[in-house]
Order: structure tokens, then sequence, then C-alpha cells
């Protein structure tokens, strides 16, 4: 069974954060757990765009990961979550990145408050938007791609609305490579 | 294609930049590789498989703008996106002119390059589809029936495959049935216009009304029944060929008004004020003696030259009896398979008086004897009785032709009359000029 760590950081709301290990649990038949590590975000800022670089926060999780022994087979997979601005250094923005086939991710639920959008805040529609994109970077992590399928949160998303109209699910072809990729 | 089967290449001296979209089209399933300047880029292009490539503009040694000439060079049908870290019209316009599909700003917004790249790797298929058709059309189109392997026949193809390759106005001359209309499609086919049409019309077979309103179309109302605008034939042959067969039968203002349209390649449709235009090419075709037609007044001589640039002369089949048997042969293959007949050759006999015959109707007549021929065979082999034959073929033809009973019996007027020109045209039923004419055709002279 897959283990899963949720890890809230800086002004990431801890409640939110919370109610997403059940939800992952059951998404990915995992065993699912939050913990706490102290880090001051503002090492990642870029002050010209002043966004958060998640390249270089999943290579500093990573590195402090490894030294507690955090890269091992049967060690859990790491998922940060932030309320922080995210970017790659070539693209304007990203909702999250992960190490594909590795241990660790960054999901950040900034742009994906309604209120960035002149809508009114919405904390169910947070969550379900979150959940959706949690569920996609770990599945990176578990060493899926992303799926053609409309219906399946493996389906890239690079708007709040394309991730509204996709499910937190997997797909049945999805969930068949999770198993194969789980059982290698 | 599959995603897995489509390869990008980036090419960005930043390790970060290089890092950071490898994993983002990774992530989407790409076969994803990296170059860390243009002669790292091209050492991987060797290997071949490329679709797509992400090329940063700046670079030390050579830049983005050079590498993307270099691989125009080297192959084609890849994409090449430029990246640039700011966005100037100079640079995007060079980018494009040098063959660019598109090009993108640093930072990229993500959901444009996601639709970018989708939109640049449909374009790719399409293109590379569009090629496959093509070839298979240029494959199609050089495959013609004109068959024959004699010196004549030869020099035909080489003029053909000269004068395709240009946009010059073709004459083709011959007697009827040699193939003009074969030799025009075949120089069509191998021009740059074959993706276009070859719109054919018969002079020859048209009143003055009826040929300018096929040639140049008409308005609705423009005479009585035209009910409806029709376009023309030069308006059809826009960007393809106009093939103008038996041109030599047109009349005087048909002929003032075709030189028109072929030295300002515009016109009017009957009816009509609008001004149309269309840019095709001109071949004809006759069997007249056109020379005479200028001399005589009935063809306009500045048409005539217009007309007149290159050309090539038809033999008639009798003057390449080696092409005989391999036409035959050619036209037992296409019936045997159009009537579903076991038919696959000649008998010694058939052949020998197929080649003996002078086939004053050419290659068209060849044609229709062995159709003929092959619908009465009953066995493998098609027999002398069964080709449609003069009883007199397979000996000599000599005087056989209509032009020789003509001489003959032209001869023999003059003979009678003791050459009065005058009485003799009156008996022959022509005019003077034309008796003329003929007595110099014929070399005829008066013995002393």
């Amino acid at each position: 069974m897959s283990r899963i760590r949720l890890l809230p950081l800086g002004s990431a709301d801890r409640d939110m954060v919370a109610a997403l290990r059940p939800a992952l649990e059951a998404d990915f038949d995992a065993v699912a757990e939050v913990g706490e590590i102290d880090l001051d975000l503002d090492q990642f800022l870029d002050p010209r765009r002043l966004q958060y670089n998640s390249t270089a926060l999943i290579n500093h999780l990573q590195g402090r990961y490894a030294s507690i022994g955090g890269m091992r087979g049967d060690s859990p997979s790491l998922l940060a979550v932030v309320d922080e601005d995210l970017f790659i250094p070539i693209l304007t923005y990203v909702f999250g990145e992960a190490q594909l086939g590795g241990r660790v991710a960054v999901v950040s639920y900034h742009r994906l408050q309604n209120e960035r959008y002149g809508l009114p805040r919405d904390q169910g529609r947070l969550f379900e938007r979150l959940h959706k994109e949690a569920v996609h970077e770990l599945g990176h992590v578990f060493g899926l791609l992303h799926c053609p399928a409309r219906e399946c949160a493996m389906h890239i998303s690079t708007y709040v609305e394309d991730i509204d109209m996709k499910p937190a699910a997997l797909c049945p072809s999805c969930r068949r490579q999770l198993a194969t990729l789980a059982r290698a | 294609m599959k995603k897995s089967d489509t390869g990008i290449l980036i090419v960005d001296d930043e390790l970060i930049v290089r890092e950071s979209l490898t994993k983002w089209f990774r992530e989407d399933g790409f076969r994803v590789d990296a170059a860390e300047n243009a002669a790292a880029a091209l050492r991987k292009l060797q290997g071949g498989g490329w679709t797509l490539m992400l090329v940063d503009i700046k670079m030390p040694g050579m830049d983005g703008i050079e590498l993307l000439q270099r691989v125009r060079e080297i192959d084609k049908s890849i994409t090449v996106i430029i990246i640039t870290a700011f966005a100037s019209v100079d640079t995007a316009v060079k980018a494009l002119k040098e063959g660019a599909y598109d090009y993108i700003t640093k930072p990229i917004d993500p959901d444009y390059l996601d639709h970018l790249i989708e939109k640049a790797l449909k374009q790719h298929e399409l293109l590379q589809e569009n090629q496959q058709l093509r070839d298979r059309v240029s494959e199609m189109a050089t495959d013609t029936e004109i068959v024959g392997e004699s010196a004549e026949m030869t020099k035909v193809m080489d003029l053909v495959r000269t004068v395709a390759a240009t946009d010059t106005t073709v004459m083709i001359r011959g007697e009827s049935g040699t193939g003009k209309e074969l030799v025009a499609r075949a120089i069509h086919n191998q021009s740059a216009r074959k993706y276009f049409p070859l719109v054919t019309v018969n002079c020859g077979a048209m009143t003055e009304t009826l040929l300018e309103s096929e040639l140049f179309g008409h308005e609705r109302g423009a005479f009585t029944g035209a009910q409806y605008r029709r376009k023309g034939k030069v308006e059809a042959a826009d960007g393809g060929t106009l093939f103008l067969d038996e041109i030599g039968n047109i009349d005087t203002k048909t002929q003032m008004d075709l030189l028109r349209v072929i030295e300002t390649k515009q016109f009017t449709r009957v009816g009509g004020s609008d001004i149309v235009h269309s840019d095709f090419r001109i071949i004809c075709a006759t069997n007249r003696d056109l020379e005479r037609a200028v001399k005589e007044g009935t063809f306009r001589e500045d048409l005539y030259y217009r007309l007149n640039v290159f050309t090539i002369e038809l033999p008639p089949l009798r003057a390449r009896r080696g092409d005989i048997a391999k036409l035959a042969h050619f036209f037992v293959e296409k019936y045997a398979l159009a009537m579903s007949k076991k038919v696959t050759g000649f008998t010694p006999e058939a052949m020998y008086a197929l080649k003996a015959y002078d086939w004053p109707g050419n290659v068209r007549e060849l044609e229709n004897a062995i159709e003929r021929a092959m619908v009465v065979t009953c066995g493998p082999m098609v027999e002398r009785e069964h080709l449609p034959l003069q009883a007199t073929s397979g000996t000599t033809s000599e005087g056989k032709r209509l032009d020789d009973v003509e001489q003959r019996h032209i001869e023999r007027i003059l003979k009678e009359t003791g050459w009065n020109i005058s009485r003799s045209a009156a008996i022959l039923d022509i005019d003077r000029v034309t008796l003329y004419h003929k007595i110099e055709k014929y070399g005829l002279k008066r013995e002393p």
C-alpha cells in the first residue's frame, strides 16, 4: 500500500490540508498523514517575479528528505501544499510541480481561489480544485503521464476552468496503469 | 501520431529552461531531448526522428536564427518554434521569414504553450499528409499513356520534359490521332501547375458564339437560355493549363478575344462588364497548316506568333513503325483488363499486318482496331482476321491515302484542261488560290 505525507508549508490552510488526507487515501488506496516542517519559503521567492520557484522548492525538499532517509523504497511520497504563487523559470505560473516517477511534489492553491478572478469566495470549490490538482501531481509522482481523456484527473489543466471540467478521479486506463506501476 | 512517437528537441543554453521544458513535455508523454547549443542540436538532428524543435534565439556561438536556417536545409519537415526573451517585431519577422512556425516570449504562458504545441503538431501532421498525397498525385500524374520507344517519340518526350518545367506556350502539331491531347496532359502533369486543372476546349467542335461563351463564360441573361451565370473555361483554368485543341478552326472574332486574354490574362464574361483575372498556361494543338492559314488571312498572324513559341511535332504512326508492336500490346492489355478476357498477344500474321498497315488515323485508329479485335477474339491471341484492316493492308499502301488520291485527281484534271488553272479550278469546285496551293503542295509540274 502506498504512503503519502502531506506537508502544509508557509501560510497554507492546515484544516484544508487535513481534509485532503482521507480523500487522497481513497483516491490512491494509500495511507496518508499530515506532517509539519519548519521552512522559510522566502528563500524560493523571485523578487522580480514576486513568485516562488517550485523547482527550487522541490529540490530543497528532496535534499532534506533524503538526509533523513526519506528516499527509501518504503518511505512515503511527499506532497507539499502552499498558498504561494508558483512558477518554473520558463513558464509564467504553474498550479503545481512533481518529480515524474520520483518522490516529491508541490501544489499551490494560490490561483485556485475564486477571488483571484473577481468571483465570490467559495471554499467548497477551492477544496475541489486543490483535491484535483493534488491527485494530478501525486499521479505524476507515481509515474502517470498526462491523460488525453477529459474525464480524468491526469488531463492537463492550464486554467482553473480546465480543472473545474475534470473530475478528481482517475480514468479506468490511468487506474490500470497506476496498478501496473505500483506492482513494478 | 502518438505522443511517444513525437520527438521534441529543446535547444537553450540555460540549463533551467532545458530542464523545465523537458519535464513539462515528458509529463505530456512526448519523447524529449535537449541540447545546450546549436552544435549539440545539429549532432542530435543527425539521428533523425524529430518532429518539433524549440530553439532559443540568443545562444553563444551559432544563434537560434542561424540554427533555424541550418535545420531548414537539413530537414524541412521539422517544425521550429523560436523562444525569445523579449518580444521584438524584428526578431519575430526574421524568424518567421526563415521558416519558423511561430515564436514565443519567455516566460511562456502554460496555456499558450500547450495550445501552440497542439496546433504546431496538427499542422505538421497535415503537412506530412499533404506531402504524401502530392507524391501520390505526382506518381499518378506522370503515369500517362504515352507509349513508344522509337527515336522520334524519345525526342518528343525529351521536349515534353524540357518545356514542362517552364511556363512557355506550347503548340503541338501532328496528324489526327497522333496523341496531341496526351502530350498536352503529359506537359501539364509534369509542370508546376499540375495541382490545378487542365481544361480542354475543343475549338473545332463549336460555333462562334458557343465557343465564346464556352471560353469566357456568361452572365445571367446574356442570351436566351442563359438562366445562370456560368464560368468559362479560361476562368476554370486559373492556376492550371488551358488546352486549346484544333486551334486552327477558331473564327476571327474569337481569335481576337483570345489574343487579348493571352496578353492581359483578363477578360469579361459574355454579357458582363466585370473584369475577371485568370492565371493560366496555354497549350494548343492543330493538324492544320497554320502558316498557310496566316498567309491566306484566315488566322491572325499576331495570335500565331503568340501561340507558336515552342512547337512539338508529333510523328505519324507510319513514321515510327517500331512503336506499333509496343502500342498494340499496350492496348491488348488495356482491353483485356476492361473486357475481362485472357488475350495475351497477337499471332505472327496479325502482328505482320499491324506493322505493314499505314495507319492514316494513327494511334487512335490502332486503338480502335484493337478494341474491335478484342471484342471478336475468343482465343488467347488476336488473329489476322480479327483486325478490321483494309484487304490491301499487309502489302504496300502506297497511293491509298486521301492526299494521294487528291494529287492524282488534280493531276488528271490539269492534264485534261492543258493546265488551264481557271477551268481546272471550276471543274474541281475550288478557287484558283486553293488550286495553286495544292499544285505547290504536291509539287505538280506541267510536263513539257
